[in-house]
């Protein structure tokens, strides 16, 4: 069972108390943009096998939104943050980076918003 | 290759059973092939077979990285029916329903399907609307179903609790040709008859780039060597993320965890396949006896083929409450299989950015009653260019909103 702290009350939840969100680090796109964009918005996903940071809800808690940094194939957990953070903070990445070298460089969000 | 038949099994018992053949041939890979598949599951294969029986292309290689059926193919609870709502999903179905009906003939390799007549229950009134409805759509299609009411569903199914405190039966979705089938069977099925062809199956070989040039697919790199191929048909399921960033595109897919699991074998108690999507849980029973248990898909992505296990946990309490006699079983195994989620819960047949290279994906948690006329489909779309079958299950149709919208008709694992 996946456990992930949630950032704002510092709660340890298994997954029955957290809601899944998807992909995070999505630009939401507005009236006037391309069907390109909204496809990449709504649709298209990097489904990454290995580190992915994803969107999830503290739903049976605090009820706020937070990122998980997590290997799918490993299902191990770097580090979580605020959904109002643009970018994965600096001790998340070095978490991933201790233990995946070079992962971060991959990452969409490091690449400039899509 | 020597037909299986009743005098091959007297004459094989007469001598120790010593004069079987290897069901298929495995060949070191050629240089060059007119055309790879990549995936060895039901789907890879099936492309392949159509590919040789019906175009007459047999320079083709199945590279498959571990063993047929291995992926999701060998791992599904096999429910094998066509009653979904909108027109194109009704059609590519109900094509592959129809030729499970002689696959076994078709590939002289018995692939047990078995007609038995699934059941979707309608627990609440928004479900009596919506399967009324999918019957009515059903009819225009040309589709064998009917809305039942409770008597009909304790009639054919004598171990429903059709009285559920919560979730009574109201009544349930019916279609008679609609059963199960050997998974393994239907890969193993097709591989032995793609290799009588002349094509090859190779397993143990993971395809680990793809190569091209001017926007042209020129062939794949492996674990043994590249292999060059004029055209390419990427098959791999829950895998296909990895395979499309090889060949240079995005898909609108998200790879989850989707569990299933068997009790210990019992005497045979029920006869159809039952589902029961507001609960999530469906249910048959093998014949071997087991009883065959599938629930709903986790939320989260996952490449580890192990799901959480409060899935399991939410379907056998549902499927308790509507089969109280299963309460005492003893589950035997339980395993878990990588699901290719897309946008609209419907596949994708389709040409991609890359000239020449073809995938097929996205078929989910439902994808193995689609097999024979997913690889119809596919080996006319990679033969000619287009297939009726397929024009409706493009890439493109996230961009334009053009979905094909069946989470409607069937929210759950099937
Ligand atoms: C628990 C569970 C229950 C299900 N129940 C049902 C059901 O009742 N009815 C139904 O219709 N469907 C069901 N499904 C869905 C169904 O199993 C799938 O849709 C279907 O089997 C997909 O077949 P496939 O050939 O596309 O994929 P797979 O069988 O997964 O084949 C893909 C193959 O590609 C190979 N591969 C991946 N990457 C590479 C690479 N780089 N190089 C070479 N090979 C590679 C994999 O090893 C794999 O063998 C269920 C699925 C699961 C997991
Ligand atoms: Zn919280």
């Amino acid at each position: 069972m996946l456990l992930l702290t949630c950032p704002h009350c510092g709660i340890d939840a298994d997954e029955t108390e957290l809601a899944p969100g998807g992909e995070a680090h999505l630009t939401r796109h507005g009236p006037g943009a391309t069907d390109d964009d909204f496809e990449s918005y709504l649709f298209l996903r990097d489904n990454p096998r290995g580190v992915h940071l994803e969107r999830w809800r503290h739903a049976n808690g605090c009820g706020k939104w937070f990122i998980a940094a997590r290997c799918t194939v490993s299902l191990e957990v770097f580090g979580t943050y605020p959904a109002q953070t643009a970018r994965p903070p600096q001790h998340v990445l070095d978490a991933i980076e201790a233990k995946r070298p070079g992962a971060t460089r991959k990452l969409p969000v490091m690449e400039g918003a899509r | 290759m020597r037909r299986y038949s009743a005098a091959a099994i007297v004459r094989e018992a007469a001598r120790h059973h010593e004069g079987w053949e290897r069901a298929w041939a495995s060949p070191e890979p050629k240089r060059k092939y007119d055309a790879i598949i990549v995936g060895g599951g039901g789907h890879g294969l099936a492309t392949a077979y159509y590919l040789g029986r019906n175009f007459g292309l047999t320079n083709v290689a199945v590279l498959e990285k571990g063993w047929l059926g291995g992926g999701n193919t060998g791992r599904n609870t096999t429910i094998i029916r066509s009653n979904y709502l909108q027109d194109p999903s009704a059609a590519i179905y109900e094509k592959a329903r129809a030729l499970y009906e002689t696959m076994s003939q078709d590939l002289n390799y018995n692939v047990m399907f078995s007609p038995r007549g699934v059941m979707m229950l309608a627990q609440t009134e928004h479900e009596v609307r919506g399967y009324r409805r999918t019957a009515h759509a059903n009819a225009l299609q040309g589709v064998d179903t009917e809305f039942v009411g409770p008597e009909r569903v304790k009639e054919l199914c004598p171990i429903i609790n059709i009285e559920g405190p919560r979730y009574p039966v109201l009544g349930a979705l019916w279609q008679a040709r609609a059963g199960t089938a050997r998974h393994d069977a239907v890969a193993w099925g097709y591989a032995r008859a793609c290799s009588a062809m002349g094509m090859d199956i190779i397993q143990k070989c993971e395809v680990t780039g793809v190569r091209s040039s001017n926007g042209q697919v020129m062939g794949v790199d492996t674990t043994r060597g590249p292999i060059d191929c004029d055209k390419l048909g990427i098959v791999v399921a829950g895998h296909s993320g990895a395979l499309a960033e090889m060949a240079g595109f995005r898909l609108p897919i998200e790879s989850v965890a989707l569990q299933a699991l068997v009790s210990e074998p019992i005497k045979p108690v029920m006869d159809v396949v039952v589902m029961a999507n507001t609960v999530h849980g469906y249910m048959s029973q093998s014949d071997k006896g087991e009883m065959v248990i599938g629930g709903g898909a986790d939320g989260y992505n996952n490449y580890t083929q192990r799901g959480s296990f409060h899935h399991i946990e939410e379907t056998v309490r549902a499927l308790i409450e509507t089969f109280p006699i299963i309460s005492r079983l003893k589950m035997l195994r339980h395993w878990g299989g990588i699901v290719d989620m897309t946008g609209d819960r419907s596949p994708i047949i389709s040409k991609t950015p890359l000239g020449n290279c073809f995938i097929n994906c996205g078929w989910g948690t439902g994808g193995f009653k689609a097999i024979p006329g997913s690889g119809w489909a596919m080996a006319e779309l990679m033969a000619r260019g287009g297939s009726p079958l397929a024009s409706a299950f493009t890439l493109e149709r996230f961009r334009e909103g053009r979905f094909i919208d069946e989470s409607v008709a069937a929210g759950v694992a099937h």
